[in-house]
């Protein structure tokens, strides 16, 4: 069964609509990328995922399931700590490496101290950060570089213990050698996580992804094993842009 | 040939311009704080400051009029600082930008214009009268939140407004409510700024005459409840100053007054500080 499934989805900021009846499956434990050019409607399908779209006062129509079940009987809390999401650009919340980390987890439930250490070493770990931070989990998280700053919003999101992270352009901002080690985090953490990657970087969409699906305008173009997208596309304009033709 | 002023002479000519109009402000701000002090603190010695005023302020200290101004401010700011961080937050964050927005922040502009002898009357008639409050401590503390709560409703309103969007989208995004953001990281994050509001509010209900004069009256004599008349040390000053009672000790109490808004001032500076220092 799909981890996600999306089902005649249409998405509308006010009177422009963003999304046109897509139909979806995301599999559990893969990391699906979503490419396509500028207003491809590809943020707004994360954002319909975990409900972000409703603090923007758009509208949806369509079904999405979580495990079969409709996201509207979910509470919205209870979702949005179940799929979890990285924006583009890192925003970490004024306040240490630390309580930044424990802020999502402390809304759900009461945590001891020393629950919030090993959450916050388990959050770090993975998102291979914590040698970097390690002395200074009391420091201001705004004094991280960039590249740091976006390593912990994912382990800020980890910290949740989500089933499915949602990936907003993550590395568009980021240098290479950091862009390697977001990449990295990703690949390791496939095993327990299953990933929605949007992107800018079809280059890296070939690297990280299983499947990837090609948006246009707000309609789903095409969608496979992201091997046979990137080398034998049905659609001539998933190849034309792929191949950098436009876009 | 003309004359023409280079690139490099005109930046030294708006330098000094600039510097001589600071100088200018920063000069007489001093020449004010010292030239009361001067007059004012020869005065200050601890039987002025703990003593009961006697022979209507002729002799004796201003015991009674620092804990009336004491009393008054406080109880003006627990009043107006829920009230008006209230009102901010619900203008924000409830209000999508919307006539009510508007029409509540025109409504605290006009009142934070309103000269503060109207206050006072206001306070006078409702308070005193209506209420049946009487000169006291209350009604002078209720009408100095009247007063302020338009300063602390658009200085908080300007420091919630400047919380980036995206920190509260980050508290969605992990399933945060509306009120878990709001406690949890807009007002946090908006603190410096509220401070600062809720620093002018003490500031203008420390020095405040005409509001006071009509609500809390004039009485020399200790507090003893909430419903006791009292007077502030700027009506004390006010009152020594023109009935022409004692020069000397209305500089004393000038003085004092004056050191009293300095050290909060210096106080709320501090603590924020330390707080931008931690969280940023």
């Amino acid at each position: 069964m799909a981890k996600i499934s999306i089902k005649k989805l249409c998405l509308y900021y006010n009177g422009h609509q963003a999304l046109r009846s897509i139909n979806l499956d995301v599999t559990d434990k893969e990391i699906m990328a979503v490419i396509g050019p500028a207003n491809s409607g590809k943020s707004s399908l994360l954002r319909a995922l975990n409900r972000m779209y409703e603090i923007d006062y758009a509208r949806i129509s369509g079904e999405i399931l979580l495990d079969g079940m409709d996201i509207f009987d979910i509470p919205i809390n209870d979702l949005r700590r179940r799929i979890g999401i990285v924006f583009a650009t890192p925003v970490v919340l004024p306040g240490s490496i630390r309580k930044n980390l424990s802020y999502g987890p402390k809304l759900h439930r009461r945590i001891g101290k020393a629950e919030v250490d090993e959450l916050v070493y388990n959050a770090l770990k993975s998102a291979n950060l914590w040698d970097e931070v390690k002395d200074r989990l009391d420091d201001s998280a705004s004094r991280l570089s960039g590249g740091q700053q976006q390593r912990l919003c994912i382990a800020r999101t980890l910290a949740m213990h989500p089933e499915v992270i949602l990936m907003d352009e993550p590395c568009s901002g980021l240098d290479p050698v950091s862009t390697a080690k977001i990449e990295a985090t990703m690949l390791e953490l496939k095993k327990d996580y299953t990933f929605v990657l949007v992107t800018n970087n079809t280059k890296q969409a070939a690297r990280v992804s299983d499947r990837t699906a090609f948006f246009l305008l707000g309609e789903l173009i095409e969608v496979g094993k992201t091997q046979k997208i990137f080398t034998r596309p049905v659609d001539t304009r998933t190849d034309d842009y792929i191949r950098g033709r436009f876009g | 040939m003309t004359f023409r002023i280079g690139p490099r002479t005109s930046q030294i000519i708006a330098y000094t311009i600039l510097l001589l109009m600071t100088v200018i402000v920063v000069v007489v701000l001093f020449f004010i704080i010292f030239y009361i002090l001067r007059n004012g603190v020869g005065q200050l010695t601890l039987e002025f400051l703990t003593d009961k005023t006697r022979e209507m302020g002729k002799e004796g200290g201003i015991l009674p009029s620092i804990l009336g101004t004491i009393f008054i401010t406080v109880f003006a700011i627990l009043i107006a600082t829920p009230l008006g961080v209230g009102s901010a937050v619900y203008l924000v964050e409830y209000t999508r930008g919307g006539m009510i927005r508007r029409i509540i922040s025109f409504g605290a502009d006009c009142l934070a214009g309103v000269p503060s002898i109207i206050f006072g009357l206001f306070g006078f008639i409702f308070f005193v009268i209506t209420m049946n409050l009487g000169w006291s401590i209350v009604s002078g503390g209720l009408t100095l939140a009247v007063m302020i709560i338009p300063t602390i409703i658009r200085t908080a309103e300007e420091a919630i407004k400047s919380v980036p969007h995206s920190y509260r989208e980050i508290s969605y995004s992990l399933g945060g409510g509306k009120l878990d953001t709001i406690i949890r990281v807009v007002l946090p994050t908006a603190l410096p700024g509220i401070l600062t509001g809720i620093i002018l509010g003490i500031g203008r209900a420390v020095g405040e005459t005409a509001a006071v004069i009509f609500t809390a009256g004039s009485s020399l004599g200790l507090p003893t409840s909430v419903f006791s008349s009292t007077r502030t040390l700027a009506v004390h000053f006010y009152i020594l100053a023109r009935e022409g009672i004692s020069m000397p000790k209305a500089y004393g109490t000038a003085a004092v007054l004056i050191i009293i808004i300095l050290a909060i001032n210096f106080i709320a500076y501090r603590l924020m500080h330390r707080f931008i220092a931690r969280y940023y």
